[in-house]
């Protein structure tokens, strides 16, 4: 069996004699008999780190691999740069604990900052917090920020990713907000189902934009509408599209929210990705999560630490503004190298041959008779209907180990770009559909 | 220095090619005018920057910590190599089902091992991190009565000692709580607990070993008495690296539990997270279980969700890559390592306790699980030195401190956890530390107020930062 435990049987022996014990077992026999498990746990046997090695490595053989993807709806692949992975592997990151003692977590506590202060750039927003667990999360706890006293229902946007919908569900099943949906018109919301629903009631309106299906919704109107009803606006966005097209802020949104995925973190079959959100000034009290701050030293030197505990689960229990109590720091700090290494213009660079590509393909699906579905202008997803059965398309594509779009329940197809692309890729299964 | 300030105009890396389709930018109505600043700074830069915050950090690698309830054991670069396989980091979480039989083996095999070592029927990945564990298991729960008509089980009963989350988590989930305050022993008090449970009950939430340290040995009267009333028993799992293989929360009579897959299970915390908190359940909780359970044998695995499900938690199934490391870690344990990684952390906390009660007063003079708790009043009355200037203190000697003022029901804590990983030399060389800082602060109690003095910065005004945030860089 494989073991870390460091003991030898001297050091054992020795040990619980100081304890006052004669053997291992000693030490629980104090527990009740009756709740004690008789026969050992029935698990296989421990095994050497070779074994594992291969049991493990077995397994991850049996996924399939696509060099290339067509497929966001979520999870993004983008370039990552090397340092990112050599940064987030230094150990004492990956094995350091949350940054509880300062004093020797100026480092973790740094780099958090740098994080916040990105995510605020990004958005435009005025404060952002250290992360929480995902985009979905982000959105959830976006909505449940906007409860008050008389304030206790949340429009939600049929046109969102419907994962995220169903975890804001969740969410609001828990904390008792009503949930309305905004439907769906054409591919975008409804905005006039939007203008008569924003009763007194309303607290917060959550909006993705682009939206699930890629297109961009009529964000700047959507924020006046819901001001005009004295809700707050809860806007998901793209966190590459957004340092190319207008920034939360200046669609007027009061909560900025989403996944941080595309900012340097591998798609790893749905997670670790990390969850950022960002608010204005006026809401900072709400923020859920830890947030990081600078202040001084005994000494007057400049330095981090925790800071706003007062919202947090270990004050006010009970009343706190959220259970979270930790944040994905390690994906933060990759989050930050990325954004380091890419600098604003390789954001840009990134989101500009984003958008470039998906519309090239776009252009080149339609010679060859797909319709593009999308209603008015879309970022780096579209959505195409399918000359061929949509399992056929697929295979067809994967038979060239090419992940195709995301099939969708009405036999429509979302595909997504990113700068991984290239034009041969795109050329090539314009051509395979082609034959389909 | 922050890395905004090693910016310099112009300076960058090389790192996409030049774009190979015809350009195209958002309308203009969506353009984006706002300026953007990020650091423009050459690999070099970023290299040295990271490399010294890294240097003002600490992690497991730089030495013992025994920061109490976090079980901060070593965590195995097997895990890391594994989690590192490009037959999962690049599998997207949407490819067709055929496709991704390895990862949802990992599913399926994880579960296997974790419900075994629980007691429970099956297990949902899906939960980020403890409190969000805390947050579905307490749904379960919510959602069984709720599928019963059983409308009025508003209250989620909480003991005083325990963490902050748990009230936290009922109160996120639309409960009441309700505290009740613990014996002296640290455990539940019987009487009131039959007190206050009724027709009203949800549930009730429990660590056992609670956070004191000591295991609850009325444990089967304590569920009886809550399921007698018609609530449900949480286990909370943080202290679980007590009893592997000696108790299961399923045989306490507990109907779900969350696991703490970055404590237990050997996977790092990373400064913070990413973590999994993966919840186990018995079967009358199934129904409700999150959406995408893995179901199905070897080659044929597939994704159902459960008749009533209380929907998803999170965006995909979780944390995958840490549950990777969780199951490695199981798999190089197994049968007989998992119970010895338990019993060796229980030895290690005894043994710390047992040399350093002559001195420091122990808040519950018995036989400890994994972890013990002492009380630094006396010492604080008596020398001015506080259970803060200890750990400071500590920080000086090259030893993360344990956790400070947790439980609250002890006044002056520090909460240790040495966990099993570390070895009789460790142990003796932090006894000694913690020996000399008792001597210390009987006769140089100033120094200690001083302390931290060898660390990278000082004692931070904390006040300060919450009362004028500061909470990002300025351009």
């Amino acid at each position: 069996m494989g073991s870390y435990v460091p003991h030898s049987d001297a050091d054992r022996k020795e040990m619980l004699a100081v304890c006052g014990f004669e053997k291992i077992e000693d030490l629980y026999a104090h527990l009740p008999e009756e709740v004690k498990l008789k026969d050992g746990l029935d698990i296989p046997v421990g095994m050497s780190e070779l074994e594992v090695r291969r049991a493990v490595s077995s397994m991850a053989s049996k996924n399939k691999i696509f060099p290339t993807i067509f497929r966001g709806a979520g999870a993004y692949k983008h370039f990552i740069p090397s340092i990112v992975k050599s940064v987030i592997g230094k150990e004492t990151f990956f094995t350091a604990y949350t940054p509880y003692q300062a004093e020797v977590s100026q480092g973790v506590l740094q780099s958090i900052f740098e994080y916040q202060t990105m995510i605020c750039e990004l958005t435009g927003m005025d404060v952002a917090n250290a992360s929480v667990y995902d985009g979905a999360t982000a959105a959830a706890e976006g909505v449940a920020m906007c409860k008050d006293r008389k304030r206790k229902k949340a429009l939600i946007a049929a046109t969102a990713h419907p994962h995220i919908i169903d975890t804001i569900k969740t969410y609001c099943f828990g904390n008792e907000m009503e949930i309305e949906m905004i439907p769906e018109k054409d591919g975008k919301i409804d905005m006039d189902y939007l203008k008569v629903h924003m009763s007194a009631d309303v607290a917060g309106v959550y909006v993705q934009h682009p939206n699930f299906y890629g297109t961009l919704e009529e964000a700047k109107e959507i924020g006046e509408i819901v001001h005009e009803a004295g809700a707050k606006y809860i806007l998901g966005v793209n966190p590459i599209a957004i340092s190319v097209m207008k920034s939360p802020r200046e669609y007027g949104a009061d909560i900025a929210v989403g996944d941080g995925q595309p900012l340097g973190l591998s798609i790893a079959f749905g997670g670790p990705y990390l969850g950022f959100m960002a608010c204005t000034e006026k809401m900072t009290r709400q923020l859920p999560g830890r947030i990081v701050g600078q202040t001084t030293d005994n000494s007057g030197k400049v330095g981090y630490v925790l800071t706003l505990q007062a919202r947090e689960q270990h004050i006010r229990r009970e009343k706190a503004s959220s259970n979270i109590c930790s944040n994905q720091a390690l994906c933060a700090l990759a989050i930050g190298v990325y954004c380091a290494s890419m600098g604003a213009s390789g954001i840009k660079e990134a989101a500009i041959q984003s958008t470039s590509k998906a519309h090239y393909m776009a252009e080149e699906l339609e010679k060859i008779g797909y319709t593009v579905k999308n209603n008015g202008a879309f970022f780096h997803e579209f959505v195409t209907t399918s000359k061929a059965p949509v399992e056929r398309v697929m295979s067809a594509l994967e038979e060239q180990d090419i992940l195709g779009g995301y099939p969708l329940s009405n036999g429509t197809i979302l595909w997504c770009c990113t700068e991984m692309n290239t034009k041969e890729e795109i050329d090539k299964v314009v051509s395979i559909l082609k034959e389909v | 220095m922050l890395i905004f300030e090693k910016s310099r105009t112009g300076r960058h890396l090389t790192l996409l090619p030049k774009c190979d389709v015809p350009i195209v930018m958002p309308e203009e109505k969506d353009t984006r005018t706002l300026d953007l600043h990020l650091p423009e700074l050459s690999e070099n830069d970023i290299s040295r920057h990271y490399t010294e915050l890294e240097k003002k950090s600490r992690g497991v690698n730089d030495g013992f910590y025994p920061l109490g309830s976090c079980t901060m054991k070593y965590n195995p670069r097997i895990n890391e190599d594994m989690a590192a396989l490009s037959g999962f980091t690049e599998i997207h979480p949407l490819q067709p089902q055929s496709t991704v039989q390895g990862c949802m083996e990992v599913f399926k095999t994880a579960e296997y091992y974790l419900t075994e070592i629980t007691g429970m029927d099956h297990m949902t990945f899906q939960p980020a991190a403890g409190a969000h564990g805390e947050f579905t298991g307490i749904l379960l729960i919510k959602a069984y009565h709720t599928s019963r008509g059983d409308t009025k089980r508003n209250k989620i009963i909480v003991p005083d000692s325990a963490h902050g989350t748990n009230p936290a988590t009922a109160a996120m989930a639309g409960y009441k709580i309700i505290n009740i305050d613990s014996r002296e022993d640290g455990c539940v008090d019987i009487d009131k607990l039959r007190e206050v449970v009724g027709e009203d009950t949800a549930g009730l939430m429990l660590t056992n070993p609670n956070t004191v340290g000591l295991f609850d040995k009325n444990i089967l009267q304590i569920t009886k008495i809550v399921h007698e009333a018609g609530g449900l028993c949480y286990y909370d799992g943080a202290n679980l690296n007590a009893v592997m293989g000696t108790v299961r929360p399923g045989d306490m009579g507990f109907d779900v539990v969350h696991l703490n897959l970055h404590k237990t299970f050997s996977t790092p915390h990373g400064g913070g997270g990413p973590g999994s908190g993966a919840v186990g359940c018995k079967e009358i909780l199934a129904p409700f279980l999150p959406k995408d359970m893995v179901e199905g044998e070897v080659g044929k695995y597939h994704f159902v969700n459960a008749p009533q499900t209380i929907g998803r938690v999170k965006e995909f199934y979780g944390n995958f890559l840490v549950v990777v490391r969780a199951l490695t870690y199981c798999m190089t344990l197994g049968k007989e390592g998992i119970p010895e990684a338990s019993s060796h952390a229980v030895l290690n906390a005894n043994y710390m306790m047992n040399r350093l009660k002559d001195l420091y007063d122990m808040a519950y003079d018995e036989v400890c699980m994994h972890e013990f708790v002492m009380g630094l009043e006396g010492l604080k009355k008596e020398t001015g030195v506080s259970a803060m200037d200890i750990a400071k203190g500590l920080l000086d000697n090259g030893i993360h401190p344990p956790t400070m003022y947790f439980p609250l029901i002890v006044h002056e804590a520090l909460m240790v956890e040495p966990t099993e990983t570390e070895s009789k030399e460790i142990l003796d060389e932090a006894i000694e530390v913690f020996r000399k800082l008792y001597h210390d602060a009987k006769t140089a109690a100033e120094s200690l107020h001083m302390a931290p003095v060898s660390t990278p910065i000082g004692r931070l005004d904390e006040v300060g930062a919450a009362r004028n945030p500061i909470l990002r860089h300025k351009f």
